[in-house]
């Protein structure tokens, strides 16, 4: 579901990415992990048609960006470390937003579906400022599949959760891989990412590295 | 987290029609705008000042001086303009939520439009506060229809480029100081052609003293809402 | 590398030549004007540098437009050059506009439509600079500034029109001449030759420019990379 070939990308005049290659299939979920400054930031937002790279390509469901920019954001959800909600709006206000952005037919009953899954269902009217960090990143996750997308982009998904809202998270993703959908993650935190990915792959100073010989230890995958 | 995974949304993968998208970004600006009302009274209350320092510092007597009071109002309007335009980019870009909009299924002008809309609406309600006020205070007949399109059709200009240039200063470091010197010396034409229409109007002159300035605000409108429509996905695209 | 290459060279000692015979031309061979005087000889120069500086702006327009459908650092090195040289070049135009302003026209300044479309121009173009000081990242820099050379540039018309519209008193020297207009004459055969040679040289001498302050921009920007690696090396 998602091919990427010869990924390259100079930002602030260096290299942040030297020719990456990535795949991952539908009903998979690949993580990503590496020190700080590797690149896997940078890869994301080519991916999810934030940034353009300066060479390689990429196919998202078999359609190539940036031509078909628009019908590929269509099929990404994406999450980072900011959740993209708005603070001045309430919970409700701002699925409804997205809903509407996404052009989501049934969307009234949509977001009262997500602002239940996000457990937000008594908040739901009250402005997101008031909201925890952890409320607002349940929040952003339950942004990022609000229009059913196939496939899941996260950007160190777990930064902002405690350990219930971690396990709540891998639940998500394990049901939404199969679904047939395809989740493609970040972390630094590499224990946690071998819990719920099929596949790790390592990355450092912008290339895709096997995880072992960027002084990774993976045990199994 | 489960059920919302479990329960597809019936809707078609399709991309998102302009309209529509721009239309939700639109309606999200005006919903967190009528929770705050930091921008229009921010801009409201600002032009005020201007329009009153102007009194005191030109001695603005203006029953006899209908080129100064148009002069005031447009000065008024495009400083007050440059807070609004400042902080609505501005904002999207400090929250990262600028991505969101840069996430929507659509063409990457539907956040121009969404964003220049909700601009001039602000712009509009800011100078719906101005132009009564103004017309009260220094006893001239702004509120009549040809100075309220006159109005209309300068503000239609200058959000364009405004949108534009304020999204492009959002991005640098010295932001706010930025916005302005970009702005001013494009709007330049705008700014004279505005001035010069409300005070014709204001003289009592006859559509054919209107024309030129009328037709100067036309093509800058023209020029500038598409080059900006144009180059807008350059500027928020990394 | 690091010596200019022989065609710059070559026409950079043109182009100096060039200038010198200019001068001589404009103050020995162009006859004196009957009725400004010696002043009127500023002319010859103040239109070759109002000349120079639309042209940078005008390629700095273009440079800008083709970065944005192909981004290469080449473009931008080239945008940014012509604008500094055309900042310069306007303002000597409006410097020896004004100096040839106060015996004609008895004041040093004057809101003429070209004097202060030329004086806009600048401000935009200041505004240019002053842009690209405020963003570090060089991608982001180049595109931003992309954006404005061609914004700013379709504005200089506009500015131009609108001030029109407020009685001129600049001469309109080549084409129609308005009777109004004071400080306006005939050009005679030599002073025509002496204004197309001008015109000719600070061509050249904007070519030439160009290309010394594109290796600059050139030079600098491997020196960043080079210091850039040496630190990424440092690190890894």
């Amino acid at each position: 579901m998602i091919e990427a070939h010869g990924l390259v990308k100079t930002y602030a005049g260096r290299l942040a990415l030297r020719g990456v290659d990535v795949r991952a299939a539908a009903g998979e979920i690949v993580a990503i992990a590496g020190p700080n400054g590797a690149g896997k930031t940078t890869l994301l937002r080519i991916l999810a048609s934030l940034a353009r790279p300066s060479a390689g390509s990429v196919r998202i469901a078999g359609m190539e960006l940036p031509g078909q920019g628009p019908a590929v954001r269509r099929r990404i959800g994406f999450l980072s470390h900011s959740p993209l909600v708005y603070p001045d709006l309430s919970g409700e206000e701002n699925l409804s937003f997205y809903g509407r952005l996404y052009g989501i037919p049934n969307m009234r009953e949509r977001v009262v579906l997500g602002l239940r899954a996000a457990g937000l269902e008594d908040v739901g009217r009250d402005p997101v400022r008031s909201y925890s960090r952890g409320m607002q990143q349940r929040l952003g996750l339950t942004r990022a599949l609000l229009h059913a997308p196939s496939v899941l982009l996260l950007d160190e998904p777990y930064a902002n959760l405690d350990t219930e809202g971690r396990e709540s998270l891998d639940r998500t993703l394990r049901i939404f891989a199969e679904e047939g959908g395809c989740v493609l993650m970040t972390s630094h935190d590499l224990d946690r990412l071998e819990g719920v990915a099929d596949r790790v792959e390592g990355m450092a100073l912008g290339r895709m590295e096997r995880p072992a010989r960027i002084g990774l230890k993976v045990r199994h995958g | 987290m489960a059920e919302i995974v479990s329960a597809p949304a019936h809707a078609a993968a399709r991309p998102v029609g302009l309209l529509r998208a721009a239309s939700a970004i639109l309606w999200k600006d005006v919903a967190a705008e009528w929770r705050s009302r930091e921008i229009v009274s921010g801009m409201a209350v600002f032009g005020l000042l201007v329009l009153l320092l102007f009194h005191f510092t030109l001695e603005l007597e203006v029953q006899r001086q209908p080129s100064l009071t148009a002069g005031a109002v447009w000065v008024a309007l495009a400083f007050a303009g440059t807070l609004g335009l400042s902080r609505s980019l501005a904002r999207e870009i400090d929250r990262g939520s600028l991505d969101g909009l840069l996430l929507a299924p659509a063409d990457r002008s539907a956040i121009f439009f969404g964003k220049m809309g909700a601009n001039l609406l602000f712009v509009w309600l800011a100078a719906a506060i101005l132009l009564p006020v103004t017309s009260v205070l220094y006893n001239v007949p702004l509120l009549q229809p040809a100075v309220i399109g006159i109005v209309a059709l300068g503000t239609l200009g200058y959000v364009s480029i405004g949108t534009l240039l304020s999204a492009m200063a959002a991005q640098a470091r010295t932001r706010e100081l930025l916005l302005p010197i970009l702005l001013f010396p494009i709007i330049v034409p705008l700014l004279v052609a505005g001035a010069k229409a409300t005070e014709a109007v204001l003289a009592g002159l006859a559509w054919a003293g209107l024309a030129p300035w009328v037709n100067i605000m036309l093509a800058f409108d023209g020029i500038f809402l598409s080059a900006a429509w144009m180059v807008f996905e350059y500027v928020v695209e990394e | 590398m690091d010596s200019a290459s022989k065609p710059l060279k070559t026409l950079t000692l043109a182009s100096l030549l060039l200038l010198a015979v200019a001068t001589g031309l404009v103050l020995f061979y162009a006859p004196r004007e009957a009725v400004m005087g010696e002043v009127q000889r500023v002319f010859y120069f103040h239109v070759a540098a109002g000349w120079v500086g639309m042209l940078s702006f005008l390629v700095a327009a273009v440079a800008g437009g083709m970065y944005l459908a192909r981004p290469r650092a080449r473009l931008d090195e080239v945008a940014v050059s012509s604008v500094e040289i055309g900042v310069i070049f306007t303002l000597i135009n409006i410097v020896s506009g004004s100096i040839w302003a106060r015996p004609a026209w008895n004041t040093w300044w004057t809101w003429d439509p070209r004097l202060v479309t030329a004086s806009v121009m600048e401000l935009i173009y200041f505004a240019y600079l002053m842009l690209r000081s405020g963003i570090d990242d060089p991608e982001r820099r180049a595109r931003l500034g992309a954006v404005y050379t061609i914004v700013g540039f379709l504005s200089v018309p506009l500015t131009f029109f609108s001030i029109r519209f407020f009685r001129t008193l600049h001469p309109v020297v080549i084409g129609s001449s308005n009777p109004a207009a004071v400080g306006g004459f005939d050009m005679t055969p030599r002073m025509l030759q002496v204004f197309l040679f001008s015109l000719l040289t600070f061509s050249l001498l904007y070519i030439s420019l160009l290309w010394h302050r594109v290796r600059l921009e050139r030079l600098t920007r491997k020196v960043e990379e080079a210091k850039g690696q040496r630190m990424a090396g440092g690190a890894a």
